[in-house]
């Protein structure tokens, strides 16, 4: 059976994530060996995905560690212990 | 992220804590820094907003440490707090509303991808340059609350589907229809620019 290219565009996460049933993995693997624009479409999705995952994306500001523990030692020590319940105290 | 690789027992660390010694919270988030601050960040869109969030969302974490009860893992049950603390702060931020938090049906329509005839992978080299990694961060946060929250659990901070699930408080099924279309919208925004930016004159013929 062909399945048509919007029918391919569905399973490209499935595809990506490898949890597609084995017989829509089969035609959508038989729809990308002749169709240059899923190709295309799954290469593009797939090195965005790559992309984006990276930590120089998304950088921590700098001294945000410092500044953030500092905080915490600060207010802690303002702040009663977190109270101890009968079930926390049981809990290893 | 290898932090829930590692072998260190969070439980019992939680068990210290709780029992007194403090200071071990510090230790304890140390692998959840940049998640949190990501997270916030994402849907604060402002650097400043986003670390004073993160450092509420970590002291929200000290003083309800009692109440976790275990069931989910540390990270996952930090995530949902930093959501909540990041939602309530636009709530106040934006009451003249700016972005709507409500959530659109899942199956809305579709989106259909950017059409090219062919994809030359963009090394990741192309980082280091400023405009490549604001083009992609700009895209993420442009994506809608509900897509952007789902992309950035799963493909940015690699939680599963049920992690991710478990920390935004809705269904498996739901994470994977958004995740589909979020990927898909950064498809189409992303893939035209990317084309544009890449490197030309550094393809090699084997590549």
């Amino acid at each position: 059976m062909v399945i048509e290219c919007k029918h391919v565009w569905e399973h490209i996460s499935g595809y990506l994530d490898g949890n597609l049933a084995p017989d829509v993995l089969e035609e959508v693997q038989k729809h990308l060996e002749h169709c240059e624009i899923c190709s295309a479409i799954l290469d593009s999705t797939r090195n965005i995905l790559i992309l984006t995952a990276d930590d120089r994306v998304f950088e921590l500001p700098l001294g945000f560690s410092e500044r953030l523990h500092a905080r915490l030692e600060e207010e802690i020590k303002g702040m009663e212990p977190p109270p101890a319940t009968d079930d926390s105290a049981r809990r290893k | 992220m290898t932090a829930t690789t590692s072998p260190r027992d969070e439980a019992q660390m939680i068990a210290s804590i709780i029992a007194g010694d403090s200071r071990l919270f510090h230790e304890l988030i140390r692998p959840y820094e940049r998640k949190v601050y990501v997270m916030a960040l994402s849907f604060l869109r402002n650097e400043a907003d986003a670390e004073d969030a993160a450092q509420e969302a970590f002291l929200k974490a000290f003083r309800n440490l009692a109440s976790f009860r275990g069931e989910a893992k540390f990270g996952t049950w930090l995530i949902s707090i930093t959501l909540n603390e990041a939602r309530s702060r636009i709530r106040r931020r934006d009451s003249i509303k700016m972005e709507s938090l409500d959530e659109p049906p899942d199956d809305q329509g579709h989106t259909t991808p950017a059409l090219l005839r062919d994809w030359k992978e963009i090394p990741s080299e192309a980082l280091e340059r400023k405009e490549v990694s604001l083009l992609l961060q700009q895209a993420v946060t442009g994506l809608p609350p509900i897509y952007r929250e789902v992309f950035l659990l799963r493909d940015v901070e690699g939680l599963s589907v049920n992690e991710a699930a478990e920390a935004i408080g809705i269904s498996i099924a739901s994470v994977k229809v958004r995740s589909h279309r979020a990927r898909m919208m950064l498809q189409k925004s992303l893939a035209p620019q990317l084309k544009r930016v890449a490197p030309k004159r550094r393809w090699f013929p084997w590549s």
